[in-house]
């Protein structure tokens, strides 16, 4: 009884350096956010909560509404995109890459991650640019007649986004792939499987847990993004956290953009939720 | 163990001294971009021995909110829209200037706004600093004899060539022009003849980009106008592109003045009022007109003299008169104009 006791204070004293952090970085804040959101503005004053007000203007003002629409649509784009071209790279890295390229197949792979996230966002605005490489490219082959604009469109900001997503996918993914063992492949095909059954019926479902884990993380890190979308969306639509920005430096309206990231994080929640029985981080 | 204890507390007694004697020479700064330039900052922060630590933000009521959300003593300085002065002042933020301790005698009488700044008799802040929301353009690219007039916009025949600066009081401004309304009559009820021309002029832009955007737009020939433009957003591309350029239309173009005021609950002012007095000085006037954020006219005349040749070319220094009698000062709305102005650039971003 006297070693069990010991042992459970152990194991709380082990705990408590996690729970405290967990409770002063992000508990806290986090009841901080959701009771500012619970107030409003009136005029620059924030009168505070609880009250409904924020919350109702959300969804009676169509410009932030669409803002939840705007980044559900571009993140489950990309997050579909990434996966469909991270997939296929990862496989060709793990199986027909001789074992002695890997390693640099992978870092070549992973390289733009080395560069700023603003730069490579700012790089891309040169490419896609109407005079940038894509179209001076194109026209110059004759394949257009004319330069289309794709910088400041929704297209850009996945582009970005997808360059920047298929080095995780391609990651979790890889590392999925590596620790199957090959006699599933062989089984399969020893009982009749050909080639591509041997992928779509053994080997993407054994991977389901790396492509669910990166394609989550995808989810969470695209729609929360306020750079992509504000360098090469061109301002054309808002998502999420350009509202989000625009209340906090603009309007002066904390209760609003408390409000919004919590929708924010209630997406988040819900994607988790959705994805949970995939998600198995140690498997990756 | 005794003595070691004693050292811990000395060394930790001796930590928290210089952490507050840091702290207490320490200048804090509500900042526009332009002030973020180490070459403008480190000579006062060499000359008075301080760190000047700043925080950048955009448009007055983000700035007023800051101090609402901050404790009295937490900032220094901050600069403002010179038209927000007086209201600012007269809502507490401001402190008043100490009688006679800032000349501005050789200030640009146009936009030195003494009396928009005076409260009760007391002075709260002091232009700094100015330029024009006007169109920018690419000479190159577009006829220049077009941008003589805010319509050209309108007309169609740039369609998919414009880009509209990111920041709604200049651009409602100029969009006010062009319809005939002056920025001094841009209240709550002309709001509402400018949707319609705004949303034309979004249907006929590519985008609407902040500072930088707008900057990477318009040398890579993403676009070729950018409305809200002028010598802050060229100058510092001229070097690379002299084929940018930018004018006052027939119908005008917005004055932007900013001006630098110390804050109410400062508990340095000295030292508040001395940074003050080194951004109106010939020498800081120069750094802060060509700071590495944006480039504008420096208030006080006497900067001319450090200023070089060329630098003053770009600026337009000898224009200055002929521009300054056609321009008009920004939009000053109430919190309820302000509030719906925002929400009308929110729907003409997000439709």
């Amino acid at each position: 009884m006297s070693i069990e006791r010991t042992e459970r204070r152990q194991a709380a004293g082990l705990a408590a350096p996690a729970l405290l952090w967990t409770l002063a970085f992000f508990l806290l804040p986090f009841g901080a956010m959701v009771w500012m959101s619970l107030g409003h503005m009136e005029g620059r004053t924030v009168v505070p909560g609880p009250g409904p007000e924020t919350y109702a203007r959300i969804f009676s003002d169509p410009s932030l509404f669409r803002g939840i629409f705007v980044s559900l649509e571009i993140t489950a784009t990309v997050t579909v995109l990434s996966v469909a071209l991270a997939w296929p790279l990862a496989w060709i890295i793990a199986t027909r890459v001789p074992a002695r390229w890997r390693r640099l197949a992978l870092l070549l792979a992973v390289l733009p991650f080395w560069t700023s996230y603003v730069v490579r966002s700012y790089s891309w605005a040169l490419v896609l640019g109407e005079k940038g490489v894509i179209m001076n490219a194109l026209t110059g082959l004759g394949l257009l007649a004319e330069p289309v604009q794709i910088m400041a469109t929704r297209t850009a900001t996945v582009i970005g986004f997808t360059h920047f997503f298929v080095m995780l996918l391609t990651l979790t993914i890889y590392s999925n792939l590596v620790q199957l063992s090959p006699n599933y492949a062989r089984a399969a095909e020893d009982l009749g499987a050909s080639r591509w059954q041997v992928i779509r019926l053994v080997i993407l479902p054994l991977t389901l847990p790396g492509v669910m884990t990166g394609a989550f993380l995808t989810f969470v890190l695209c729609i929360g993004d306020y750079i992509t979308p504000q360098i090469l969306g061109g301002n054309n639509e808002l998502s999420l956290p350009q509202l989000i920005m625009l209340q906090l430096g603009r309007r002066g309206d904390f209760p609003m953009a408390s409000a919004l990231s919590v929708v924010l994080m209630a997406i988040v929640t819900l994607a988790y939720a959705a994805s949970a029985r995939w998600l198995k981080m140690d498997r990756v | 163990m005794t003595i070691r204890m004693h050292k811990f507390c000395l060394a930790a007694l001796g930590g928290l001294m210089t952490t507050t004697s840091l702290q207490a020479a320490d200048l804090n700064a509500l900042i526009w971009c332009d002030h973020a330039d180490a070459a403008l900052l480190e000579p006062f922060e060499k000359a008075h021995d301080v760190r000047v630590n700043v925080k950048e933000y955009e448009g007055t009521a983000a700035g007023l909110t800051l101090l609402d959300q901050s404790r009295p003593g937490d900032w220094d300085v901050m600069v403002i829209d010179s038209v927000d002065v007086a209201r600012a002042a007269e809502a507490g933020y401001l402190a008043p200037l100490p009688a006679d301790s800032v000349d501005t005698s050789t200030t640009f009488p146009e936009v030195a706004l003494t009396d928009a700044m005076t409260v009760d008799g007391q002075l709260y802040g002091v232009t700094e600093k100015f330029g024009y929301n006007t169109i920018a353009y690419n000479k190159a690219a577009v006829d220049p004899a077009d941008m003589e007039s805010l319509g050209a916009l309108w007309s169609g025949k740039y369609d998919g060539r414009i880009a509209i600066y990111d920041y709604y009081l200049p651009v409602l401004g100029l969009v006010g022009l062009a319809e005939g309304v002056d920025t001094a009559d841009l209240d709550a009820a002309a709001l509402g003849t400018l949707r319609d021309p705004l949303m034309k002029l979004r249907a006929a832009s590519r985008q609407v980009s902040d500072v930088v955007g707008s900057q990477t737009a318009l040398a890579t020939g993403e676009v070729d106008i950018l409305i809200g433009g002028g010598e802050w957003l060229t100058a510092v591309l001229h070097a690379e592109n002299p084929d940018l350029d930018w004018t006052l239309p027939k119908e005008g173009g917005l004055v932007w003045a900013q001006a630098v005021a110390m804050v109410e609950g400062t508990e340095q002012p000295e030292l508040a009022l001395e940074f003050i007095k080194y951004i109106l000085s010939p020498e800081g006037q120069a750094r802060l007109a060509t700071s590495s954020c944006y480039w504008g006219m420096p208030a006080n005349k006497e900067a001319g003299a450090v200023l070089s040749d060329e630098e003053k070319a770009v600026l337009r220094w000898d224009d200055q008169a002929e521009y300054l009698s056609r321009a008009q000062l920004y939009p000053v709305p109430d919190a309820d104009t302000d509030l719906a102005m925002q929400d009308l650039w929110t729907d003409m971003l997000q439709n």
